[in-house]
């Protein structure tokens, strides 16, 4: 499918796309907790720490979900509970007030603590919320404490960072200052690259959430307006609302369309002439192009079977199907806000399967029975499907590698093209 | 309420998930909300099994609380018993199941499974972890299995002789091995062959790749091997009270545990003691350690940590096979920590048992080994310390699951762990050669192409003259270098210093082992209360750490 110019929403060809039917399912789910978005969210915010309030189970959890051995001193724990504090729940906020003056006198360099709940805590009822207030003030001054849920059974994966970034929106200054506002984790070189892409467009003000230390939290106010670089901060975007900001719609940064949409429409929040818009991302779309055409080529009328897992399914459909000229078996997410989606949904070809939730039984056979080109999936099902003859790309790749903008766009489509080459070069003929 | 920023074991389902993976026909059924599923990638990536686990999980949500999470445990039997159609069926829950208390055990036993035996697990997630959950699913799922041929109380031992009288070979059972421990797959080839050598043969292996029905077989043998007491000892223990099966301890980790592993199997069986002195001929460990080259790897001193079975035999083999001195010896398997403790007081040591790896790290550092035998984590410890480290024990790594056959236990097992555990070390020529030659050229700081980037260099202030024209000779160093005492952060705080004779005699040393001669010296100077640190400070030193 050729490239489209025109904006997509308002196109009328695409906009019965909205009304696609979801498939719902409801069984086991083979995606992480919420707890995960803790792996990339402490590399972001290297002087915050990410204190879970949990079980082993969750310490495993991360351990196993960030592969982590390399840390002298790392900056996400587990408060484990053990059987004395789920015998008295006053003993157990005694504890864990212990536990976090022992860690901050250790690590003086932490400037924010996120108590992090877990299943066994919200089951426990442990009122965190509480004990971050508590916190906070033994603390003030020194050491920020704030809370939010990882829990699996009211997160998945990703949505541990909307809830992270929500938790910090009470501390974040009023202001009516015009400014762009960047939400959602990016590499570092990334949110440069698109910061001076933006003040090259003409936008002045652009800061992130979350910021690089955890302190300079940007304001917010009637003056922001929010861009989301990633497409699972539902509540975050609407907190932000709430706060006075607006949000633009708009597809999410990933390939070149993606990106270009995403510039455009922060573009014309501002007011800016589409000439200049043009004349900056003329050279960066062309490029971006080129650097996508040869993995299009091991791509095109492949087809093409996303799992739910990260989130970033649907707008990585639209990528790869637009872009790459894949055929889309099934794309399923954990959970669709149509909202969030709506850019996104209207892009997709017409009558696109799309799965909400998952019973991931069901869905493996629906994936046997299809036997797509590649199949997009979580860590604990790649090898047994490349056990079975299907091509595989880890999903989790995608939420720690740099893959937004237009100058990541060839990169984006080679992490999937990777998997098709590979089978082709091995021979043990 | 336990801070831990790094755990060597997981929770006890994460143990009774071990025990399904490792066999056929068995499926677990979890009750458990969404994440806990994480568990599917340690047997997809870090064993890289081409199968996903046996289990089931319930996947309850929030929502799901106020409502019947009961029910939704019966929904998820029923369709893991009619999909999977397991030959056993485990139920249990996660830690946070445990808390809601809907006994899912006791659920799946008031239902119709069309007769397929279910064991209910019971593993208490806030006190116990990954190993003993293995331990204890494998006794229960064996204790199930066995129920009908249990013999009544006061019936005869099983006489481990009797196979004389039944006209056939001895047969034994090797207990503990599983998934996700430490070179299982190859050390039940190895020590099958070694028992095949001596006419024993296997009756069962368990768990890994036996069915239920092979379980309830476990009573035809003679006798039990326990081969990993982490996971097998509460089993053997049961079969031995219940059936009267004998059972055999030595673990055959190295020459002379594997010398008595068959000396203990043979004496058990009535059969022939073996040759004396098989393991000379059998192994190369034994020649290895005695030619010339070994003469370097005398008194070395080793720093060992690791689940309970894996230290125990490092410990003995390195002090007695290799002839390195044991500085240090702990494990993170609290089951088994009276062992330890035993085998450490033996070595003249106190014995560590820690689950926290800050606390090993901190004892790895005041040990000062030369060598770390450890864990992944150990490995990384050790790296930061600039000290060798071969990992001899689970946690496992995706490294830790070689392609080639690479068994711990028996002959083979001795070569292993020989070419293991002294390549990390420098080869004993070629350590003399470079003590002859430090003073040439090539052994100037910069040139460490023979050892790659392992080199350690921890103080970049005083370690970083890369400048191969200026050999690092007193003499010979660059105008004003010689004369700055440099100073360097000791880690205690206290205030430390060269003197610029202390650093030109620092230098003369091989940048390969200058940081630990330099770690060494200051902390010798530190304990003495020394502030500046001369050539003589560090010949005393050296003097002090010599012997």
């Amino acid at each position: 499918m050729p490239l489209s110019p025109s904006a997509p929403s308002s196109d009328p060809a695409v906009a019965g796309a909205s009304e696609l039917p979801v498939l719902r399912e409801n069984g086991q789910r083979e995606v992480f907790c919420g707890l995960t978005s803790i792996v990339w969210l402490h590399r972001r915010m290297p002087d915050a720490f990410f204190l879970v309030v949990g079980s082993r189970t969750c310490a495993h959890l991360v351990q196993s979900a960030a592969g982590v051995m390399i840390f002298a001193e790392p900056r996400f724990g587990t408060a484990i509970l053990g059987e004395r504090d789920l015998a008295g729940l006053a003993d157990a906020n005694d504890e864990l007030d212990r536990l976090v003056r022992d860690l901050l006198e250790r690590r003086p360099e932490i400037r924010t603590l996120f108590l992090v709940g877990s299943c066994p805590s919200e089951v426990i009822k442990l009122d965190l919320a509480r004990a971050a207030e508590r916190l906070s003030s033994q603390f003030v001054g020194r050491v920020r404490v704030l809370n939010y849920s990882g829990s699996g059974i009211e997160t998945t994966f990703t949505q541990g960072e909307d809830n992270a970034l929500q938790s910090m929106l009470p501390l974040l200054p009023a202001t009516e200052e015009p400014q762009l506002l960047l939400v959602g984790t990016l590499a570092d070189a990334v949110e440069d690259r698109f910061v001076s892409l933006f003040q090259r467009l003409g936008i002045p003000v652009v800061r992130s959430l979350p910021p690089r230390r955890s302190t300079d939290l940007p304001p917010v106010g009637p003056g922001t307006r929010v861009l989301l670089a990633q497409p699972f901060l539902s509540g975050t975007a609407r907190a932000l609302q709430r706060r006075g900001a607006e949000l633009i719609r708009a597809p999410y940064p990933f390939g070149v369309e993606g990106s270009r949409l995403w510039m455009e429409a922060a573009a014309a929040a501002f007011g800016i002439a589409p000439e200049r818009v043009a004349e900056v991302l003329a050279p960066l779309i062309e490029r971006g192009r080129r650097a996508i055409a040869p993995q299009r080529e091991r791509l095109a009328g492949k087809r093409l079977f996303l799992l739910p897992d990260s989130q970033m399914e649907i707008p990585l459909a639209r990528f790869l199907h637009r872009e790459c000229g894949m055929e889309l078996v099934e794309v399923g997410t954990p959970y669709l806000d149509r909202q969030l989606m709506a850019e996104e949904i209207a892009l997709l070809p017409a009558g696109t399967a799309i799965s909400e939730g998952q019973d991931v039984e069901r869905q493996l056979e629906r994936v046997r029975t299809e036997r797509p080109d590649l199949v997009l999936c979580g860590l604990g099902l790649a090898n047994p499907l490349e056990a079975e003859g299907l091509a595989t790309k880890w999903s989790i790749e995608l939420v720690f590698s740099p893959i937004h903008g237009c100058d990541q766009a060839g990169e984006l489509a080679e992490l999937f093209a990777r998997s098709l080459r590979r089978r082709e070069l091995l021979s043990f003929a | 309420m336990e801070l831990t920023l790094w755990t060597y074991e997981g929770p006890p389902h994460v143990g009774a998930m071990r025990v399904a993976t490792s066999m056929e026909g068995v499926h677990y059924v979890l009750h458990a909300p969404q994440g806990d599923t994480y568990a599917d990638l340690l047997f997809t990536m870090i064993e890289r099994r081409g199968r996903r686990p046996p289990v089931t999980y319930t996947t309850f949500q929030a929502r799901d609380l106020g409502g019947d999470t009961a029910e939704l445990v019966k929904r998820t039997v029923i369709a893991a018993v009619e999909r999977f159609r397991p030959e056993a069926l485990l139920v249990g829950e996660s830690c946070t199941a445990e808390l809601i208390q809907d006994q899912p055990g006791a659920l799946a036993a008031g239902m119709d499974l069309g007769g397929i035996p279910m064991v209910s697990l019971e593993l208490p997630a806030y006190s116990k972890k990954e190993n003993w959950g293995a331990a204890e699913t494998l006794y229960q799922l064996v204790r199930g299995l066995l129920k009908e041929q249990l013999p009544p109380p006061g019936s005869p031992k099983i006489d481990p002789s009797r196979w004389c009288a039944e006209g056939r070979r001895p047969r034994v059972n090797l207990l503990g091995p599983s998934l996700l421990g430490f070179r299982c797959r190859d050390d039940v080839r190895e020590v099958s062959r070694l028992l095949a050598e001596h006419g024993i043969d296997v009756n069962v292996v368990a768990p890994l790749d036996a069915r239920p029905a092979d379980l309830q077989r476990i009573p035809s043998a003679d006798a039990n091997v326990c081969l990993y007491p982490e996971l097998a000892a509460p089993l053997c223990s049961w079969l031995e009270r219940s059936f009267g099966m004998a059972t055999v301890r030595t673990v055959p980790i190295g020459v002379g545990a594997t010398e008595e592993f068959l000396r203990e199997i043979c004496a058990l069986l009535t059969l022939d003691p073996p040759e004396l002195g098989e393991g000379e001929r059998a192994s190369r460990l034994p020649w290895y350690s005695r030619s010339v080259d070994s003469t370097y790897l005398t008194g070395k001193r080793v720093f060992i940590f690791g689940d309970a079975t894996h230290a125990l035999a490092a410990a003995r083999i390195a002090s007695r096979e290799l002839g390195f001195e044991v500085v240090g010896l702990g494990t993170y398997s609290r089951e088994l920590a009276r062992e330890v403790r035993a085998a450490a007081k033996e070595l003249g040591l106190e014995a560590l048992i820690s689950d926290d790896y800050l606390a090993v790290e901190k004892a790895m550092a005041e040990a000062a080994p030369e060598l770390v035998l450890g864990t992944q984590m150990e490995r990384h410890s050790a790296k930061r310390l600039g000290v060798p480290c071969a990992v001899i024990s689970t946690p496992l790594h995706v490294q830790d699951v070689p392609a080639r056959y690479a068994p711990q236990m028996g002959w083979e097992g001795a070569n292993v762990i020989f070419d293991t555990w002294v390549h990390p070390l420098m080869m004993g020529l070629e350590e003399h050669l470079i003590g002859m030659f430090r003073h040439d050229f090539e052994f100037v700081d910069g040139h460490r192409s023979h050892l790659g980037d392992g080199a350690p260099s921890p103080s970049p202030v005083a370690d970083s003259v890369p400048d191969p024209r200026h050999p690092s000779h007193p003499d010979q160093l660059p105008e004003g270098t010689g004369a700055v005492a440099v100073a360097v952060a000791p880690p205690e705080g206290a205030e430390l210093c060269w003197s610029p004779d202390g650093e030109a005699e620092l230098h003369k040393i091989p940048f390969f082992v200058r940081g630990k001669v330099r770690r060494n010296t200051e902390n010798f100077a530190r304990e003495r209360g020394i502030g500046m640190i001369d050539a003589e400070t560090l010949y005393d030193a050296k003097a002090h750490f010599s012997h």
